[in-house]
């Protein structure tokens, strides 16, 4: 499995996964709206405003994924050395600072309704808006800085400084008193969210995870057909001389 | 694989990590009044040196049958089940404002205990249900 990933095999990945991952992907959405929209009850307290949750709560989760998945390539790239850690973390950057930017405006939408204010700099919404940050700060290295090596380099050390914050992101609703709820889903005891609406969730989440996936391979294909382009370039360049 | 390289590599890679965790956490101790976004009445009560006139805000549950609706304003208790803070608003309600549920207040402290908010904030907990369930559940507790 992970031997697909290599650069050589990952050229050869056939359309056909493709179109398995986009039809499994639209189905599972499909499910997940009309369950998340239609079928699942309103909440008892927020009403129908629980719904934005069925979009927000994915996101966030998945925005946090990528960078922790970021943070931990960069940890290996550091160390081993091996061109494809950065690889996959450059191309999995900007699917994860969307789905960022998506949990923050959904969050404000949520917000107002609910908390009756659509910002508040409590240390959850101030957190998510930092890795946002890191998000962008991440991206524009790799587009202004040219040479590969320093380009990896820097945006390796800010992924793992990044990281750090996840776990503030994390932990800062039970840290501190902040204004967001804390989690409804952990490991350690049951959801607290009734499964009517635990299922939407899940099926939103699993949707989404799939689009990311498929959005992830897309660009990890066109990031190591450009490496290699470059790398033809340079030698060319360098018989040339 | 692990070679002498890697391993010093490791090593750096690990006392980086390290400093920037004490980094981290030596910058959120000592800015932890700013991350904190609101104090509980008792951390208002057992705080000496709380300003008055620095608008601060306070949050807890909102205790039952103190609210009290005047023409223009409102007032309620604030409570953490141990110390308790009055409040006295007037202007715009979140829908979620209610009886036995969080509540954030920001404005600023008269004595320790009367506040006088300039804005209000509904806070929610964690737990999603559908409206029968809650029905069911509180006919279930009486």
């Amino acid at each position: 499995m992970f031997k697909k990933f290599f650069p050589t095999k990952i050229l050869s990945l056939s359309n056909n996964i493709f179109t398995i991952l986009l039809v499994l992907m639209v189905s599972v959405i499909t499910v997940g709206l009309i369950n998340a929209l239609v079928t699942s009850p309103p909440d008892a307290i927020q009403g129908d405003s629980v719904r934005i949750m069925y979009v927000h709560v994915p996101s966030s989760f998945i925005a946090m994924g990528c960078f922790a998945f970021i943070g931990i390539a960069s940890v290996g790239s550091l160390i081993f050395k091996i061109k494809i850690f950065p690889l996959m973390s450059k191309s999995i950057a900007p699917v994860g600072s969307i789905f960022c930017l998506i949990s923050l405006i959904t969050g404000s939408l949520w917000g107002k309704p609910t908390w009756g204010t659509f910002w508040v700099w409590d240390a959850r919404l101030t957190s998510m808006l930092i890795l946002l940050l890191f998000y962008f700060v991440y991206i524009l290295i790799w587009k202004f800085i040219r040479n590969f090596e320093k380009a990896n380099k820097i945006s390796s050390i800010i992924a793992i400084l990044g990281s750090l914050n996840l776990l503030i992101i994390k932990y800062s609703v039970d840290w501190w008193n902040t204004l967001h709820q804390p989690s409804s889903i952990t490991f350690t005891s049951a959801p607290t969210i009734h499964y009517t609406m635990l299922i939407p969730l899940i099926l939103m989440m699993v949707g989404l995870i799939i689009f990311t996936i498929i959005i992830f391979l897309m660009k990890y294909k066109t990031e190591i057909i450009k490496f290699k382009i470059n790398k033809k370039i340079k030698k060319k360049n360098y018989n040339n001389f | 694989m692990l070679t002498k390289k890697v391993k010093v590599r490791i090593s750096v890679l690990f006392f980086f990590i390290l400093l920037a965790v004490t980094i981290a956490l030596l910058v959120l101790k000592s800015l932890e009044d700013n991350v904190v976004y609101f104090f509980s009445p008792s951390e208002v009560n057992s705080n000496k040196n709380i300003s008055f006139n620095k608008t601060i805000r306070i949050g807890g549950l909102v205790k039952k049958d103190s609210i009290n609706k005047e023409k223009n304003s409102i007032n309620f208790i604030i409570t953490d089940l141990n110390n308790e803070i009055i409040v006295s608003y007037s202007g715009l309600i979140p829908n979620l404002f209610s009886e036995e549920k969080g509540v954030v207040a920001e404005g600023k402290l008269k004595d320790n205990k009367y506040f006088i908010a300039e804005k209000i904030l509904a806070k929610h907990d964690e737990n999603y249900m559908p409206p029968e369930v809650k029905m069911a559940l509180e006919k279930a507790k009486n």
